[in-house]
């Protein structure tokens, strides 16, 4: 077998050679293997595949999701390069000849390869730790759930909500999203209709099980838990449709849990909003008064219903506190 | 050897007796599916009339206080204890419900509206409604809903005073006559429908149950070409 070693003790030539020379050549040559082809890889991810890297452009928080993954494939791409590389030079290099019967030279550890190797992946870590860190804060909490009090909000300009957003509340249930719109009156529809350029306010709740609202070109996804207000943002930034499915496993028809939604011109979506509101008007005056939680047991007039029908339990639930009673 | 072999041939047969049993038991079991279908030409705009009841018990199944829809199968004139329906591409459907059960409060007030059928009404007792209250009074037992077609119908119930049916398929008793209509799309699909009314009673919530079980409170409306 030939000689050989780790990175940058590589294998003794032929000959008297000084110490360390061979290290050097080694390094020297899978260093300039590696580097073009690093190059080329990130000039590769950077301007061709970034721009199709999920989930799109189409809102803040998407945008800010896929160029966080185009920086995240930019930075691996040339760690796994150089893994390869190295390997590759591994087998060519100092593999066993045809007729070599002799073992290795013993290993003692290379201070300088073992350094470099934890100096390195600390500072990648530590780099992405801090990066994260900076880009959950600076993209309002990049399209994810911030419970019920956020304390990333974005500076928009606006009256009439916190954040000076549209407010969407959005309410899960076995097997359907609706979607309440309390600046409109608060009726409550199957559609979701946003506005461009506009910052969004997701409330997202649920009055069963829990769920999760995903809406995936928008780069929102947020639990919807019962009883929970799970407040994310976002600003539409693209005209177009986009897709919401729940990402949470919640029950036999949870494969069917998706619907379409659409960004429109803020003109349209205010012609939307009035029509819907005199569309819905009829229900919209049986719904529970708007809140920021949605919890259906605690609504005076349900009770009454349910004492009525004869089928409430203690504390207003349907049954029993003792229930459920499985099969 | 002989002893051998006949114990090895036995246990091989018992292991795919079980794998049989499983697929047929699992895979290809379930309710059948009532054709509505046959002898309508898809894309036709053919009416197509289903029936259904929904009652306040099923007595034909392991689980007989699970409140549940049947189907009238046209072909043999009874009903199925199921929730598959089959019906043509681009036809009229009007579907008949039979509403035995009694009330439950709807869990979200919205589903008391109409929709997605032919001028967003139904007719309840041949009056249209376009929305019920079920907070308002006993009235409303369980839902009809296609999410994928939009459409929603609350199913009305008799009076809280009713004495309801107690055998399954119901054939007298007081009850309500819900109709509506719909368009199937044009193109072949299997669509999920629902009730979306909790009335899993005994389930946390009154989803589970009944609610989450095909052949009692959901199913599919097979749409063929």
């Amino acid at each position: 077998m030939a000689a050989g070693t780790a990175a940058g003790s590589g294998p003794a030539p032929a000959g008297p050679d000084p110490a360390g020379a061979g290290e050097a050549r080694h390094g020297l040559r899978i260093f300039l293997l590696w580097l073009p082809l690093a190059v080329a890889a990130d000039l590769l991810i950077w301007l061709a595949l970034g721009p199709h890297l999920p989930p799109g452009t189409m809102a803040s928080a998407a945008a800010n999701q896929q160029s966080d993954f185009v920086l995240m494939a930019m930075l691996a791409a040339p760690v796994m390069l150089f893994v390869l590389v190295y390997f590759g030079y591994a087998l060519a290099v100092w593999r066993q000849r045809p007729g070599d019967e002799t073992d290795g030279p013993p290993l003692h550890g290379n201070v300088r390869a073992q350094a470099s190797f934890i100096g390195i992946s600390s500072v990648i870590v530590l780099a992405l730790a801090v990066f994260g860190t900076v880009e959950l804060i600076s993209a309002q909490g990049a399209g994810a759930g911030q419970g019920p009090d956020p304390i990333w909000k974005p500076a928009a300009a606006g009256q009439g909500t916190r954040s000076g957003a549209l407010q969407v509340q959005v309410i899960g249930q076995q097997w359907k999203f609706t979607y309440r719109y309390p600046q409109f009156g608060g009726f409550e529809t199957t559609q979701l209709v946003l506005p461009e350029g506009q910052w969004v306010e997701f409330h997202v709740t649920s009055i069963d099980v829990i769920h999760s609202f995903w809406a995936y070109q928008l780069g929102v996804k947020a639990d919807a838990n019962p009883g929970v207000d799970n407040v994310a943002f976002t600003r539409p930034e693209h005209l177009g449709l986009f897709q919401v499915h729940c990402a949470e496993l919640c029950g036999l028809w949870h494969g069917a849990m998706f619907n379409g939604g659409e960004v429109v011109t803020v003109a349209s979506f205010q012609r939307w909003a009035a029509a819907t509101r005199i569309q819905l008007a009829d229900v919209t005056r049986i719904l529970p008064p708007y809140a920021l939680t949605y919890d259906p047991t605690v609504v005076p007039q349900m009770n009454k219903a349910m004492v009525k029908a004869g089928i409430a339990g203690a504390n207003g639930y349907y049954y029993p506190p003792g229930d459920p009673v499985q099969p | 050897m002989v002893g051998r072999v006949a114990v090895l041939l036995a246990a091989f047969l018992a292991v795919a007796a079980g794998a049989a049993f499983i697929v047929i038991h699992w895979f290809l079991g379930g309710p059948p599916v009532v054709d509505y279908a046959a002898g309508a030409r898809p894309d036709t705009g053919a009416h197509i009339h289903v029936l259904m009841q929904e009652d306040p018990q099923n007595t034909v199944s392991t689980h007989p206080d699970w409140v549940s829809y049947f189907i009238h199968d046209p072909a043999s004139g009874t009903w199925k204890h199921t929730t598959l329906f089959s019906v043509p591409a681009g036809s009229e459907v009007t579907i008949t419900v039979l509403g035995y059960d009694g009330c439950t409060p709807l869990r979200n007030p919205f589903w008391g509206k109409v929709t997605g059928t032919a001028g967003n009404v139904a007719y309840v007792d041949a009056k249209p409604v376009s929305v019920i209250d079920s907070y308002a009074g006993c009235n409303v037992a369980h839902t009809f809903s296609i999410p994928a077609l939009n459409v929603n119908v609350p199913m009305a119930s008799p009076g809280l005073t009713a004495t309801l049916c107690g055998v399954s398929p119901c054939t007298s008793g007081p009850h309500v006559t819900e109709t509506f209509s719909f368009r199937t799309p044009r193109h072949p699909g299997v669509y999920v429908w629902q009730c979306r009314d909790p009335c899993g009673g005994g389930f946390i919530d009154g989803f589970g149950g009944p609610m989450q079980t095909i052949g009692f409170m959901t199913g599919t409306m097979q749409v063929v070409s």
